[in-house]
């Protein structure tokens, strides 16, 4: 084996690879290939960091030095400095947003200080196309141990005992959901990984597919041999092109390596994965949808009972869990029960991974402990707000979850405090929101969504979620009527009694939890005909604050349809006729003599 | 439904992809996504002509096919332009202001979300959520990701596709 002094890790996630690390990564390599130092110094590909923000990421080992927003133009000098000359090029380092500091190691940021990296141990770390990376950290131990060492009951006893309860959504404890498969009767049963990762503003799916695909394919594996199955199918949306593509690759270097297939290390244990792809349908997260699309059908719920642990694939018991689930099934075997448990709350163990975005300064992925609290996420993690603007409120669980006020930021993150402040764990979307968010805006907005996503099978889904958006784009247009926010809570209420599947009972928990907290907003537009966050484009107009404008033209530049005019270091005037509201001369704007009334 | 589409000049030989690529599905069950998501990717849509081939291919009815295809939002019934436009509405991104982009998207080309310019250039579509909400707002136009696009930046980067 080739020894190299260092070694160069390029994050190829999709969100680095949209900011150009594609190009860093053949910079590197032809950089290092001119330089002479092929034999010395290593470029890898490797999966997500978490800060996609700041891509493209890098950190050159064995020290660990983390530079971000690279750029192919910056090789030439990070080869030359670091690699030749050992000294760090200060200017690509992270610098700290409190104490402007510029920090060498990755983990030495705040970002990272606070994280405990169960699911996502692998993501950064390894490359995920090749499966001796994942076996050179433990991949495929604790398989091994399974097959070797334990008996079926002993797997699901364990996983029991850890506590772990699914990353999906709700919540099920996982041990629970793989004795009822084990439980069921029948020779034929199936293991399904959801991977059909559809909450807006959540994508820790996606980097664990693409960072680290082994750990969901070993857990798969032991999920299989606990519960009797022998085979099991991978459910990915088609907007995740590069999950795929990492998947195929490491099922094909799994079978090759006899992980996968026939006679699992020699054991007499079989089982394989196959992919299914997604189709753009929201609705297939729900498990009896995504059985259904699996089975090549339009992606349609049905009532449960029978669970799909019991009648599930093809009418066969079936043992579905979230990606971020399986990710955590190896180390659990390999670390016990008890280790797991000893991590996070009395109801909550272990860790969860959060995608936090919207209005925060450090954008990307998390995995806190959990009862780590709102505040420390948002404050400490995500290095506040923006702009000096105020905090509104933090969106969890998707379109199933609902909006966190300010004052229940010191709430620790678990599932059943979310759900009491009426939202949801969900998995894992955290979107923050600032003053200039609207909050009845943001629930026409999700229920847009579930609107658009309803499969239409059941009336309260389809009819109910359909009324409600009509009352929210009243409202928001200015046109809001005295008891809509009663008829509002009537229906939301019905909705959630009746709807078939999760999809819709939960459909009215953004409606809900903004008329709990952010009643005043509802009524403002309602009564005062007013959009307090001045987002609602029907309740507001843009004026120029003759005093404040020092003539200077820019907002005349940005403006798409010519509306605004006036003679140079004049102030300006806007057209109100032409104004489309798109706010592009508010943004713009340096001296800030754009309101919006 | 799509009475007005032009003629594919290049349909028939990729027809004939397609009765190639059914020849190994035939016979078999629970396949239809599959086979639909194989035959888009040949043909680039699923015109109606494509919708027989598969139902009979598959022997299912093609009322089951079309309902299907209608289902999922991936399946196209129209072509698509040569450019594809998706715009991410994804929470993250729509915080951040995707609704402006958007607008501007249509502004610029004249169209409406879900349509195609008249010369096959460019189609425009909302999409939900690629993942990549660290960049957000975030438009892709086919494998190119464009991230914190503002609707100012629009012009510019649809001049990249001239």
């Amino acid at each position: 084996m080739e020894f190299y002094r260092a070694h160069i890790l390029v994050c190829r996630g999709t969100g680095c690879t949209a900011s150009g690390s594609e190009q860093v990564f053949e910079a590197f390599e032809k950089e290092i290939e001119k330089q002479g130092l092929s034999k010395e110094v290593k470029v890898l590909l490797t999966g997500c960091l978490g800060l996609c923000e700041l891509g493209p990421n890098i950190i050159i080992y064995p020290e660990g030095t983390y530079y971000c927003k690279v750029k192919a133009e910056d090789v030439p000098e990070i080869v030359e400095e670091h690699l030749v000359k050992g000294r760090i090029v200060e200017r690509l380092l992270y610098k700290e947003r409190t104490t402007e500091e510029r920090m060498r190691a990755l983990t030495d940021i705040n970002f990272y200080k606070r994280q405990k990296r169960i699911a996502l141990r692998n993501c950064g770390l390894i490359n995920p196309e090749v499966i001796e990376e994942y076996i050179a950290n433990d991949g495929y131990r604790a398989l091994a141990k399974v097959l070797t060492e334990m008996t079926p009951q002993q797997v699901i006893d364990e996983i029991t005992k850890s506590g772990l309860r699914g990353r999906g959504g709700g919540g099920f404890p996982t041990g629970r959901k793989w004795q009822f498969a084990k439980d069921a009767p029948g020779d034929i049963k199936y293991v399904v990984c959801n991977g059909d990762e559809g909450d807006p503003g959540a994508f820790m799916d996606r980097s664990i597919l693409e960072g680290d695909p082994h750990t969901v394919l070993e857990a798969m594996a032991i999920a299989g041999y606990a519960i009797g199955a022998k085979e099991g199918y991978i459910y990915v949306r088609a907007e995740y092109p590069l999950a795929v593509k990492r998947l195929e690759i490491a099922i094909e270097q799994a079978r090759e390596r006899g992980l996968l297939g026939k006679n699992i290390l020699g054991t007499g244990f079989d089982f394989d994965i196959f992919l299914r792809l997604g189709s753009g349908a929201f609705v297939c997260g729900e498990e009896t949808a995504l059985l259904a699309s699996i089975e090549g059908r339009r992606g349609e719920p049905r009532p449960r009972p029978p669970f799909p642990a019991v009648a599930g694939l093809w009418g066969k018991p079936t043992l579905i869990n979230n990606v971020e689930t399986f990710a955590n099934i190896p180390p659990i075997i390999l670390n016990g029960a008890e280790w797991f448990a000893s991590i996070g709350t009395e109801r909550s163990k272990g860790t969860k991974v959060f995608a936090i975005g919207g209005k925060i300064n450090n954008t990307g992925l998390v995995e806190i402990p959990m009862g780590t609290t709102l505040r420390e996420v948002i404050y400490e993690i995500g290095g506040g707000i923006p702009n000096g603007k105020q905090f509104k409120a933090v969106q969890t669980g998707g379109p199933s979850g609902g909006c966190i006020p300010a004052s229940l930021l010191d709430m620790p993150i678990e599932f059943d405090t979310l759900t009491q402040a009426g939202s949801m764990m969900g998995s894992g979307g955290m979107i923050v929101m600032d003053e200039d968010t609207c909050m009845v805006d943001i629930a026409k907005f999700f229920l847009t969504f579930t609107q658009d996503e309803s499969c239409g099978k059941c009336p309260p889904c389809r009819i109910g979620t359909k009324r409600m958006l009509e009352i929210l784009e009243r409202i928001t247009n200015g046109e809001g009527r005295e008891g809509d926010i009663e008829l509002l809570e009537t229906l939301a209420k019905s909705i959630k009694a009746s709807a078939l599947c999760g999809l819709g009972q939960t459909a009215p928990n953004p409606v809900l939890s903004t008329l709990r907290y952010f009643r005043d907003e509802y009524e403002a537009h309602i009564k005062e005909k007013r959009c307090p966050a001045g987002a609602c484009k029907a309740l507001i107009t843009y004026e120029i604050i003759a005093d404040k404008c020092k003539g200077c033209g820019l907002c005349v530049k940005v403006c798409p349809v010519s509306a605004i005019t006036g003679e140079r270091r004049q102030p300006h005037a806007i057209n109100k006729e032409k104004c489309l509201k798109c706010n592009s001369c508010f943004e713009r704007c340096p001296f800030g003599a754009i309101v919006k009334k | 439904m799509g009475l007005a589409v032009k003629k594919d000049p290049g349909l028939e030989e990729k027809l004939k992809k397609v009765d190639e690529m059914l020849e190994k599905y035939k016979g078999k069950k629970g396949v239809l996504l599959q086979v639909l998501q194989e035959a888009q990717s040949i043909v680039g849509y699923l015109p109606i002509e494509v919708q027989k081939r598969v139902a009979e291919a598959l022997n299912v009815t093609l009322s089951e096919v079309y309902s299907t295809v209608t289902f999922y939002s991936f399946f196209n019934l129209k072509p698509k332009g040569k450019y594809q436009i998706r715009s991410c509405i994804g929470t993250a991104c729509y915080v951040k202001g995707a609704d402006k982009v958007l607008a501007r998207l249509e502004q610029e080309l004249g169209i409406k979300v879900g349509d195609t310019t008249d010369d096959l250039k460019f189609s425009l579509d909302a999409c939900r959520c690629v993942g990549a909400c660290g960049l957000a707002p975030v438009l892709i136009i086919n494998d190119d990701v464009y991230g914190r696009v503002t609707p100012d930046k629009v012009p510019e980067i649809l001049k990249n596709y001239e």
